[in-house]
């Protein structure tokens, strides 16, 4: 094991792609994750790599798609607004089969929104992220050595299925300070016969492309994209489950959340509630199995968000609408806090007011 | 003895282009470019969204489709994963080049971003139909200017390479035409220096080339030519624009 | 098994971050969880800046200190601000230098340290911070001095090493206080 040092959320990531063999990234400036982009500028000339400022969201992801069509690892990183505008290279990273990781330091929104933390771009992580049929791997760090692991284990699984995976953090994550153990990983090699890297008049040549004008054939490819998708829901669902042996209500939260509901959770046992929290770490792949389990326990689940509710609608599904899902949340930028989770608890307890 | 033959860049498949347009001659300068300087083996092409769009079906180097007006940004991506042996070139139309994806044009160029840009100024959308474009001379009628380009309403045409030339990044950038012989010969030294620049190093290269669209100009291919000369090439004057290279030598 | 929370503020340029970071890393380097956490924004000098730092036994859950069992305060909106989140029994430390008010919670116990002044006094003007600091360490029952020399060769960028002894005598300064 390494030594433990302090590290921010974001230097987390950064070193943590370093060494996953990251040598390419791109980004654009915005808060609250510009020390990744920070500690890439330092870094990268020193180890041969490449960090290159995109004069916008739009060019960041799309130098991500020309060094991912090569074949070699390569990350950008944005909050939520600048996510917006990498929407379209997710498609058409998406829609190539091309493998990628973006991290998304969520802050308040819409629109502009604010700088503060957030968890409102769920549903835009998890529903695709751009125009088509597709999905991305997403992660969701709670702790700083999390935002390190999972950078590690995002690109594998990026190379793995050949798709994005992206890391869905917020502005608490990126910005915190906490022990990490860092190693440089064994890294899988997987097959890059795909890859455009010159032909050297060897081979027949490769095309990188999303384009199929044929009907039959852009239905093919995405049944076939959606069988490699199912492979992923298969073996790459990862999730935490804390006291729920013999928990009556079952806390949902991911990240930060997840973090504060674990003290509101030790505060509700105290007081006799059995509560447990299930925490998904991949919120796509979901936990569905083990909320299906739940649902056949618990008498309900709160949703523990820092948004207006919408991985509360993936519990409704997972769970099969079984038990009542209720939701605790806090938005803008504010952050639910134990006293208000314990409330939430008391109330949807037996015991509780209801 | 073979007098003319399909160079060995060019895939031997037909091509989509309507009758008349000059994407074939582009192309094809663009392979006899390659083979002539042996770099098939390690060309990759970024294909724009517009007419030319499957342009990656016909060269035989391995070929990237960018989205739209992206191809310079794919280009720097596809370069810098390897930038001692990948030779990158895109291939844009005025719409993508021009238009929707100008930031990545004149950051790619500001940056002197080691690629070779193809552009091909038509003076129109031609896959969408023929709508107006930002190189639409004054007074051109198109599908979204059928009252003639209003300059009043919808402002001038961009000139890309006097405007790119302006950029202390850019390291050759120069206009030809593909409507007659001899604007032919000079299009291929200029696309020839472009990539031989790449090769040597020397940065960021345009060649913008003025081109027909005889479908949605509404004219016969030997119109379109005429209308390159007598209305194209006075708005858009043929020459090199800057070229640092020479710049530095004659000091 | 024990959680402390500490949350120091001040205006930005004051080193409320180091500070938060130097006590995070001593934990850290006394085997104990800990987590820091930032405000973060515009604010980069002059503004308002605080930071939250958790030293406990156990993992530690939310990283926000909320009801902090300590407040290290460097100035007076800081002190109007937080000083009725400190939970009963806890410590509020102020720098009096730049804090002429007293905190007018009686259930909680007051050091009052004239750090900027000592700082300016004893000619290492921008460490009001770390006499605090080393009067937190003396008032709490979670740190010791031990180590603390170490604890700043961690936290001390390499660039500006030669800084790191007189960091040790501010600290020492306002533990001896």
């Amino acid at each position: 094991m390494a030594e433990k040092v302090l590290m921010k959320g974001n230097e987390a990531i950064a070193e943590a792609a370093i060494l996953a063999g990251c040598r390419h990234y791109f980004g654009y400036p915005i808060t609250p994750q510009t020390e990744i982009a920070a500690y890439m500028a330092k870094k990268m000339p020193k180890i041969g790599g490449c960090f290159l400022q995109a004069e916008s969201e739009v060019a960041a992801i799309n130098m991500v798609y020309g060094v991912a069509g090569t074949g070699k690892r390569v990350m950008t990183s944005s909050s939520s607004p600048g996510i917006s505008l990498k929407a379209e290279g997710l498609s058409y990273i998406a829609g190539s089969d091309l493998p990628a990781l973006v991290v998304n330091v969520q802050r308040g929104g819409p629109g502009l929104g604010g700088i503060q933390p957030s968890q409102s771009d769920y549903f835009q992580a998890t529903k695709g992220g751009g125009h088509g049929d597709f999905k991305m791997i997403v992660l969701a760090p709670s702790s700083v050595q999390e935002m390190a692991d999972l950078t590690i284990k995002g690109f594998d699984l990026a190379e793995k299925y050949r798709m994005t995976s992206m890391i869905l953090a917020d502005g608490t994550m990126g910005q915190m300070m906490e022990p990490v153990s860092l190693e440089e990983p064994e890294i899988n090699e997987y097959d890059k016969s795909w890859a455009v890297t010159g032909t050297k008049c060897e081979r027949k040549k490769n095309i990188i492309n999303s384009l199929s004008l044929v009907p039959e054939e852009l239905e093919r490819l995405n049944f076939e994209r959606y069988d490699r998708y199912k492979t992923v829901e298969e073996n790459e669902v990862m999730f935490e489950e804390y006291m729920m042996d013999d928990a009556e209500i079952c806390v949902a939260a991911f990240g930060i959340a997840a973090r504060v509901a674990k003290n509101a959770i030790n505060a509700a046992r105290k007081e006799g509630i059995k509560v447990g929290l299930i925490r998904p770490i991949t919120l796509w792949p979901f936990p569905n199995a083990a909320f299906r389990k739940a649902a056949d326990k618990v008498d309900c689940f709160i949703s523990v968000e820092l948004s207006m509710g919408q991985m509360i609608e993936d519990i409704r599904l997972a769970s099969e609408c079984k038990k009542p899902v209720y939701l605790c949340n806090r938005v803008g930028g504010m952050i639910p806090s134990p006293e208000l989770v314990l409330e939430s608890i008391k109330s949807h307890s037996k015991g509780g007011t209801k | 003895m073979v007098v003319f033959d399909k160079p060995k860049s060019l895939a031997d498949v037909p091509l989509h282009y309507c009758p008349g347009c000059t994407h074939g001659i582009i192309h094809r300068l663009v392979a006899e470019t390659i083979d002539e300087l042996g770099i098939e083996g390690q060309t990759i092409g970024v294909a724009p969204v517009g007419c030319s769009v499957l342009a990656y079906n016909y060269f035989t180097c391995d070929m990237v489709e960018a989205a739209h007006g992206r191809a310079p940004a794919v280009a720097t991506g596809i370069k810098r994963s390897d930038p001692d042996n990948h030779i990158v070139f895109t291939y844009q139309g005025d719409g993508d080049l021009a238009s929707i994806g100008m930031a990545e044009t004149v950051h790619a160029a500001a940056r002197n971003e080691n690629i070779t840009i193809i552009f091909v100024n038509n003076a129109i959308y031609g896959m969408t139909g023929g709508q107006m474009a930002p190189t639409s001379l004054p007074g051109q009628v198109t599908q979204t200017s059928p009252y003639g380009r209003d300059t009043n309403h919808c402002g001038f045409p961009v000139k890309v390479c006097e405007m790119l030339s302006q950029l202390d990044g850019a390291g050759y950038i120069e206009r030809v035409a593909v409507n007659n012989v001899k604007n032919v010969r000079n299009a291929k030294k200029a696309i020839k220096k472009a990539f031989q620049n790449q090769i040597d190093k020397k940065g960021f290269s345009l060649i913008e080339v003025v081109s027909t669209c005889p479908t949605n100009w509404g004219m016969t291919p030997e119109k379109a030519l005429e209308w390159v000369e007598e209305k194209m090439i006075p708005y858009y004057p043929l020459g090199v624009y800057k070229d640092r290279d020479a710049e530095n030598k004659a000091e | 098994m024990s959680t402390t929370q500490i949350l120091i503020a001040g205006f930005g340029g004051q080193g409320v971050l180091f500070a938060g970071k130097f006590l995070a890393y001593k934990g850290l380097l006394d085997g104990k969880q800990v987590s820091w956490l930032p405000s973060y924004g515009p604010e980069m000098r002059g503004g308002t800046a605080n930071c939250s730092v958790i030293v406990s036994d156990e993992p530690i859950g939310s990283p926000i200190v909320t009801a902090p069992d300590c407040l290290v305060a460097m100035n007076l909106p800081s002190l109007k601000k937080y000083e009725n989140d400190v939970v009963s029994g806890g410590i509020i430390i102020i720098d009096s230098t730049l804090i002429g008010e007293t905190p007018e919670r009686d259930d909680v116990t007051v050091f009052s340290v004239p750090a900027t002044k000592m700082a300016n006094d004893e000619g290492f003007s921008t460490l009001a911070n770390m006499i605090l600091m080393g009067k937190l360490i003396k008032e709490s029952d979670i740190f010791s001095f031990d180590g603390t020399d170490s604890v700043l060769k961690k936290v001390v960028p390499p660039k500006k090493a030669s800084l790191t002894e007189i960091n040790l005598k501010a600290l020492k300064t306002g533990y001896d206080y």
